[in-house]
């Protein structure tokens, strides 16, 4: 059985996203609930913690030493319910199967992040936000119930408002060290088609970008904006601002209507591991950014598909390949609406520091939700993709510094090289969740390397 | 744990009052202090070393080690890693000896070869197993070129140096699979307490410079580097030199 302890031949070395500080561990493949408890419950001195996809850019999904618990086979979609929208799933499912099979009822994930190979798990665990977020909230909002196994091996149904709700909010966004969650019903909304009416705004510097968002979001269920983090001078942070609505069957172009709920996401291409360090560099930077404003003119009232609107990364798969052998990091971190300066502050640093970003990504935050370890509160999130190499360290250091000094906090799913100190100040709940957390696991079986970098237990 | 842009949180310095060792220590210290563990022998060197890294604001605990009392080892090495994992362990204690003597007095070439090579492969042997239960860390192990190719004038701490090298090296590839690495560092000619009043060598370094270069490779995971870097070629180039022309080389 797959959760007997380890033959040699299961270790695997594993990292994430980020492809930075891989360790080993000892790799389990349940297939159903019963297997996730039997794992849990065999656990030796080093613990045990879930993982999906391995989209977390850092290292929560990974333990060294101790045993990982790979969910992507518990993959059942169990039902959906075209008139409530309720779909009841295995936390191996992915965000990708969901839609795909949900579309066709006219049900639409609220919460989708920068890409759909993310598991239900992973999106409670991380409590993972999308372009929606000032209107919809984060994952854990979606949440109707979930079915956690915790460290004595017992498989417990959680809600946000029943007996044990300080555990279901301490399990959205706990990063998987409550427990593993193995099934969830998830809340969907209602769309008549599978496209959106996209907004696009050119706008050639970052006060204008960032004024823009302030002033008319409310309009739109996502928005969103890119920008140039190479270029500098009085057009500093110029961007790309898209913001868009689902589209009504009547507003869709006639050759559209026949198949309005069809789900339009191609994977073209997979990066091959061949990449050297350095691909990313000031030129090739400056090209792609030079590129990525020119194609995206002002425009309003643009039909685009899923892809072209959401993810268009998710057209190329392993893209985290081309950063090549050294690999990246995103640093990500939200601050309060009235510390937007820290925007324009973080850049100003990171270009003096010489880093490229490539993809930079900023957005206004609504209201936050009650989980303790969530993520979002109202504000600023600005997110950079800096390829790993020398001096990277200090740089995120400094970064850091003026992060937590505006009352901010960094994103767990994207971190891998804070501190602990860092987290303990970025979220002031901390030790309420730690409470929750040493109640329901007091010998401490769930334990990731970033609980240990971090010191989160 | 060792974070995305290779800051460990933990160090362990075998041979702890090391100058190459401590400076290793310093150059990840400098960064973000951590948790350091100092395995040597109590001195009053040891007391300014660790009074120096607490004063960086590092934690530092000391083990008592000997490295010429195996039967210790496993001891030592265990509480050394009591206090929690470890990220980083340098194996950096050696003597130079006096060549002159070792290879004419048994007992001196003994001690050298015990301390140098011994004593480095049962600590290699008792940290690689812990490292290998942690499933990560990162084990350096500082050679010597001088192990490269045995030259009249220190043969005998090369040999030891040699016999240090292949082991590590060969452990590089055994703790692969375990998700450790293991670096091997070959310095040249180091200014250090060990070298006060020899002439200098072609290349001479200091100890700041190879912490330099011991620290970029366990942030970059390689598992060989020279210290000062253009060594390598200097050292791939001398042990294909003939031996009548290496003998009237003035190294």
């Amino acid at each position: 059985m797959s959760s007997q302890p380890s033959p040699a031949d299961q270790q695997r070395r594993l990292h994430g996203w980020g492809r930075t500080a891989p360790s080993v561990a000892e790799v389990v493949t349940p297939r159903d609930p019963e297997e996730v408890a039997a794992a849990v419950l065999g656990a030796g001195p080093r613990g045990v913690i879930a993982r999906g996809l391995g989209r977390s850019y850092g290292d929560p999904a990974q333990n060294a030493g101790g045993r990982v618990v790979d969910m992507t086979r518990l993959a059942r979609i169990h039902s959906i319910d075209a008139a409530s929208g309720l779909v009841d799933v295995d936390a191996g499912v992915s965000l990708d199967t969901l839609m795909r099979a949900a579309l066709p009822f006219g049900l639409w994930l609220p919460v989708l992040p920068g890409t759909r190979q993310v598991t239900i798990g992973g999106a409670i665990g991380a409590d993972i936000h999308g372009k929606a977020h000032h209107v919809v909230g984060s994952f854990g909002n979606h949440v109707e119930s979930l079915v956690l196994v915790t460290a004595d091996g017992a498989v417990r149904e959680l809600t946000p408002d029943g007996p044990e709700s300080e555990l279901f909010w301490a399990t959205v966004g706990g990063m998987g060290l409550t427990g593993i969650v193995v099934r969830a019903r998830l809340k969907l909304h209602h769309v008549e088609t599978a496209y959106f009416l996209v907004d696009t705004d050119q706008i050639d510097n970052l006060d204008d970008l960032m004024d823009r968002q302030t002033r008319d979001d409310e309009k739109y269920a996502e928005s969103v904006s890119w920008f140039d983090a190479v270029t500098t001078g009085p057009h500093f942070g110029r961007g790309i601002l898209t913001r868009a609505n689902h589209a009504s069957l009547s507003e869709l172009p006639e050759k559209l209507r026949d198949k309005p709920l069809k789900f339009d996401a191609p994977q073209l291409l997979t990066v091959p591991d061949v990449f050297p360090p350095g691909m990313l560099n000031k030129l090739t930077g400056r090209i792609f950014s030079e590129l990525w404003y020119r194609k995206s003119p002002t425009k309003h009232g643009v039909v685009q598909n899923i892809t072209q609107f959401l993810h268009p990364l998710d057209i190329i798969g392993e893209w985290n390949r081309g950063y090549g052998p050294h690999g990246f990091l995103q640093y990500q971190f939200v601050v309060p609406p009235s510390r937007g300066d820290v925007v324009r502050t973080v850049l100003e640093r990171v270009t003096a520091a010489g880093k490229v970003s490539a993809l930079n990504v900023l957005k206004r935050f609504g209201e936050g939700n009650r989980a303790p370890l969530s993520f979002p509160r109202p504000g600023w999130t600005l997110c950079l993709d800096i390829p790993v190499g020398r001096g990277l360290g200090e740089l995120c250091d400094e970064l850091d510094a003026i992060v937590l000094d505006a009352g901010g906090r960094h994103y767990l799913a994207k971190e891998s090289r804070t501190s602990a100190e860092a987290i303990r100040r970025g979220y002031p709940r901390l030790d309420e969740w730690r409470k929750v957390r040493a109640a329901v696991d007091p010998e401490g079986v769930f334990a990731s390397d970033m609980s240990r970098r971090l010191e989160l237990v | 744990m060792i974070d995305a842009v290779g800051n460990p949180q933990s160090i362990l310095l075998l041979g702890g009052t090391s100058e190459i060792g401590l400076a290793v220590v310093e150059a990840f210290a400098s960064d973000r202090p951590m948790r350091v563990v100092l395995a040597a022998r109590p001195s009053p060197r040891l007391d300014a070393a660790r009074a120096r890294l607490e004063g960086r604001g590092c934690t530092v605990e000391t083990v008592e080690f000997d490295a010429t009392d195996l039967a210790s080892h496993t001891d030592v090495v265990q509480k050394s890693f009591a206090g929690g994992d470890v990220d980083v362990a340098v194996v950096a204690f050696g003597l130079l000896g006096d060549n002159e003597q070792a290879w004419t007095d048994a007992a001196h070439a003994v001690e050298l070869a015990q301390v140098n090579y011994t004593a480095a492969v049962s600590v290699g042997v008792l940290v690689a197993d812990r490292m290998k239960e942690q499933g990560h860390g990162s084990l350096v192990a500082l050679s010597s070129v001088a192990g490269e190719r045995a030259r009249r004038s220190n043969f005998v701490y090369g040999s030891t140096k040699a016999g240090l090298d292949a082991f590590y090296s060969g452990l590089t590839e055994a703790l692969r699979p375990h998700g450790v690495v293991v670096t091997v560092v070959r310095p040249g000619f180091v200014h250090t307490k060990m070298t006060e009043g020899m002439k200098a060598a072609p290349l001479s370094t200091t100890p700041e410079a190879v912490a330099e270069v011991v620290a970029d490779a366990v942030r970059t995971r390689k598992e060989l580097v020279w210290a000062p870097a253009p060594l390598r070629f200097v050292m791939s180039a001398l042990r294909h030199v003939p031996r009548p022309i290496f003998r009237r080389l003035p190294i």
